[in-house]
């Protein structure tokens, strides 16, 4: 049927969008941390995404640039309809939701509690630690390849696009890295070095195990964070790992251990 | 007392331990029932499977509960009892000083009962601090700087009103400030839980010793920096060392930064009871090493000889416990003899 395929591929390019909002503190895909409690093209063409964070009392702010992220991806949905987003079970939900649906920015629905707060500010900040997090799992991707510190350091652009890396976290951020990179230095020509910091410097051969332990300071911040969000998430959503197919006894906390039908003998 | 598999036996001073009441019974309102929920999701996050609870046990545990798995099941020696009263989200608090102080009555020796003021009540402060210290001696205070109070939703250790408190405290000798800086919740404006308000406040109370509960995890490296300049500044372990089970490698990189940077002497075990319970902890913790390649970048190490600094002596060192008096008077209370 025409209309089923037509709101299946909506379906399809509505979590695509959705796959590039990212948790700005964390750094990852706000649908890999299974923040999307539900997202659906419903039968008159508009979007509906219900939205929840590990606990109810996640920070706002960082809730509402999640949320912010959510509305500019449903913006450039092709077909342009219209929707509705909704957070769940949060300490500031009826804030939040109110003032998204209004329009609002963060300052204006937190206008008592806000203060001086600039989101602005904070964007640029998790822009950076993103580009040092995902910089420093490409260094450790290549350095665990064997390329000398020299070479890496020597690395433009052209070589980084073929650079082979052994399977693990450097993969998945390769892509990521060069998209920071871009984003950081749009004026950047194509043989200059990849590898540089945040501010642009050039990092000396000798002291990439320096550059390396700072950098390394920003993810253990990140991943703390994120292994955090991933048990509380998943507390929250009792989705708890069946060891071997037997219940564990988190199962029998949450009583969703069927009980058991005689058997027929 | 821990046994090592070694047969060594190691005095073990845990840090930071509670004994709340987070029963809807006793909840206000909605803020109370999410606290405990997101409390027993730390639990069951990071326990492993065997040593979950059931949520009610969770919510409201008894005394025996908390003495046995500490002392008796636990290898606790002596446990630092916090106080936090969160009476905006819990009728009678959720685990207030006369609560702590009547089981320390119950079980003479083993518990350390701090307190906690909210410098934001002023005078009151003030006046709550000379109770304190005249009633429960106290040694120590928790502060909690994201709680809430009235239209407040935090404060700062600079606060002029705090500066108050610390002088005060300084004064009677109340020497122990343990600090909660731990993973980012509430913060609108001002995040609660930023570290660097430690730094001034350990420049300008020397005589105090600050400790950093959750060695202020999500900012590690802002707390490591702080805790190198100041000579006065601890770091906790509560929450950061559950990794150990969960994620060892990252717990790994944890250790080796706070090795690097505070090393051995200023870093202090706590298990964060009831969220997490000591056996598993130091089981766990005893047997753990750093994995070679962060060992070596950091150039630090996990001995034996460290990890007993850790578990009890550093403690020991900044409440003024003498270790080997403390084994005397334990080894002669009823309850050891019962636990044996």
């Amino acid at each position: 049927m025409a209309t089923a395929s037509v709101s299946g591929s909506r379906e399809k390019e509505l979590w695509r969008r959705l796959d590039e909002v990212n948790d700005p503190e964390l750094d990852e895909a706000i649908t890999e941390m299974g923040f999307v409690e539900r997202a659906e093209v419903m039968g008159d063409g508009s979007a509906e995404v219900d939205f929840r964070l590990p606990t109810y009392w996640c920070s706002p702010n960082f809730a509402f640039l999640m949320l912010d992220g959510v509305r500019k991806a449903l913006d450039q949905l092709s077909w342009a309809p219209s929707y509705r987003v909704k957070l769940h079970d949060h300490m500031f939900a009826e804030e939040v939701n109110r003032g998204m649906e209004a329009g609002k920015t963060f300052g204006d629905i937190f206008a008592v509690l806000a203060e001086d707060q600039d989101l602005g500010a904070l964007r640029e900040t998790f822009r950076m630690k993103a580009f040092k997090r995902r910089q420093e799992a490409v260094l450790r991707g290549l350095r665990l390849h064997g390329l000398t510190d020299l070479e890496i350091l020597g690395m433009d652009l052209p070589a980084y696009d073929v650079a082979r890396f052994e399977p693990g976290e450097a993969i998945k951020q390769k892509p990521r890295y060069r998209a920071a990179l871009l984003e950081r230095f749009p004026d950047r020509r194509a043989d200059d070095p990849v590898f540089v910091t945040w501010e642009g410097q050039p990092i000396p051969p000798g002291a990439l195990g320096a550059h390396l332990a700072e950098l390394r300071g920003v993810r253990i911040n990140m991943e703390f964070n994120g292994a955090l969000c991933r048990g509380l998430k998943q507390t929250r959503y009792k989705e708890l790992d069946v060891v071997d197919g037997e219940p564990t006894l988190v199962d029998f906390i949450l009583d969703r251990v069927p009980a058991r039908t005689a058997p027929t003998a | 007392m821990y046994r090592t598999p070694e047969g060594k036996d190691i005095f073990v001073v845990d840090g930071h331990t509670h004994f709340w009441d987070g029963s809807p019974e006793n909840q206000k309102n909605i803020h109370g029932k999410q606290f405990i929920e997101c409390f027993y999701a730390y639990h069951t996050g990071l326990s492993p499977k065997d040593q979950l609870w059931e949520k009610s046990k969770f919510e409201k545990y008894s005394a025996d509960d908390l003495y046995r798995d500490l002392f008796i099941d636990g290898p606790d020696d002596v446990a630092i009892v916090q106080s936090t009263y969160l009476k905006d989200f819990y009728k009678n608090g959720f685990n207030t000083i006369e609560r702590n102080a009547e089981v320390a009555k119950r079980y003479p020796e083993r518990f350390i009962v701090n307190g906690a003021f909210d410098p934001r009540d002023g005078e009151k402060a003030l006046e709550y601090i000379h109770f304190l210290k005249e009633t429960y001696d106290v040694k120590g205070v928790k502060m909690y700087t994201a709680e809430w109070n009235g239209a407040s939703k935090g404060w700062k250790l600079t606060d002029p009103d705090a500066y108050k408190c610390f002088e005060l405290c300084d004064k009677l000798g109340i020497r122990n400030i343990h600090v909660h800086k731990g993973p980012t919740i509430i913060p609108l404006s001002k995040d609660a839980f930023d570290v660097h308000d430690v730094d001034h406040a350990a420049t300008d109370f020397q005589n105090l010793n600050w400790i950093v509960e959750h060695c202020g995890l999500p900012r590690l490296d802002d707390f490591c920096w702080i805790a190198t300049q100041e000579t006065n500044v601890y770091g906790g372990l509560a929450v950061a060392l559950p990794f150990i089970h969960a994620r060892p490698r990252y717990f790994g990189e944890v250790i080796a930064e706070l090795l690097f940077w505070l090393g051995p002497e200023k870093i202090l075990f706590g298990s964060d009871y009831a969220i997490w319970t000591p056996r598993w902890l130091v089981d766990k913790f005893w047997a753990y090493q750093i994995p070679q390649d962060i060992a070596a970048e950091r150039g630090v190490q996990l001995t034996d000889e460290i990890k007993e600094k850790i578990l009890g002596l550093n403690a020991a060192r900044l409440y003024n416990i003498d270790v080997e008096a403390k084994k005397k008077a334990l080894a002669s209370t009823p309850f050891s003899i019962a636990a044996e």
